[in-house]
């Protein structure tokens, strides 16, 4: 999967690791402000209130 | 073929342990980072809102909140002499996220009943971080646009999530009729884990109109002046 990734990315050795350390960053980037907080919603492990409320 | 199979199937369970690891980071970490700035700001706009004669914030400035739904800025100078959260309507999470909430159907600040409000115990700033350091006596301080209320702790206890007495009018006694004014703090317990609630009561000791409000009175570490 990833050997094919770095196979598809143009461009010499440094060029292609640039772009990966690149794309690593976005999902990172995409997971800490969208994924993450809509997984943490429904997950258990944050409730501090007593009675239904999450 | 199932060489390559294989392959692949090992680079996705080790990219899903990796995303696990991150998530880890997010909620330990970042979610601290970010909340710690929001609720500054939100302390600090409540703070210039106050002065202005506007009683609450919300809308514009902050677009993660409803209009109006920050109220008041509470203070424990047990937790430290900057030590300030925002108080807002409602107790869900995107809410508990930007400071202290307030459990809509209880009393509001200085009313007969029981004021009470959750906070994070980790994570998101961790408002109520050291919940279990306060001592009878100690000073819980809810400072509104018009008035100050200082509240005084009278007792702790650890219940189960289910336990919503410890939130009625009267805590502990539902259905009776509230006479005193009560405040109610209310955290996860233990650290790191949502099994049980730390709960803290107080009763208002004091109530200061904003003219004759001065912190550095108060900031002392249980409060008192």
């Amino acid at each position: 999967m990833y050997a094919a990734l770095w196979r598809v990315l143009p461009g010499p050795r440094w060029a292609k690791a640039v772009q990966s350390a690149l794309l690593v960053a976005v999902v990172v980037a995409v997971l800490f402000q969208w994924g993450f907080p809509a997984v943490a919603e429904v997950l258990p492990f944050n409730d501090n209130t007593v009675g239904g409320a999450p | 073929m199932i060489r390559r199979v294989v392959g692949w199937a090992g680079e996705l369970l080790i990219t899903a342990g990796v995303v696990v690891l991150l998530f880890v980071a997010w909620q330990l970490w970042w979610t601290d980072v970010v909340a710690d700035r929001k609720q500054d700001q939100l302390v600090q706009a409540l703070v210039d809102d106050f002065a202005d004669g506007d009683p609450t914030v919300g809308g514009d400035a902050f677009p993660d909140l409803g209009e109006d739904e920050a109220f008041a800025v509470i203070r424990v100078p047990r937790f430290g002499p900057d030590y300030a959260r925002p108080v807002i309507e409602g107790v869900e999470l995107p809410v508990l996220a930007l400071g202290v909430g307030h459990y809509s159907e209880t009393a509001g600040p200085g009313e007969v009943g029981n004021f009470a409000i959750a906070g994070h115990r980790t994570t998101y700033g961790r408002p109520f971080h050291e919940i279990d350091t306060l001592r009878e006596g100690d000073r819980v301080i809810v400072e509104t646009q018009a008035t100050v209320y200082v509240y005084e702790v009278t007792a702790s206890e650890i219940v189960r999530p289910w336990q919503t007495e410890v939130i009625a009018p009267v805590p502990d006694q539902p259905g009776e009729q509230p006479e005193e004014r009560i405040i109610t703090l209310t955290s996860c317990h233990p650290k790191y884990s949502a099994t049980e609630r730390y709960i803290t009561h107080g009763r208002l000791a004091e109530t200061i109109p904003r003219e004759q409000w001065r912190l550095e009175d108060w900031t002392d570490v249980a409060g008192r002046p």
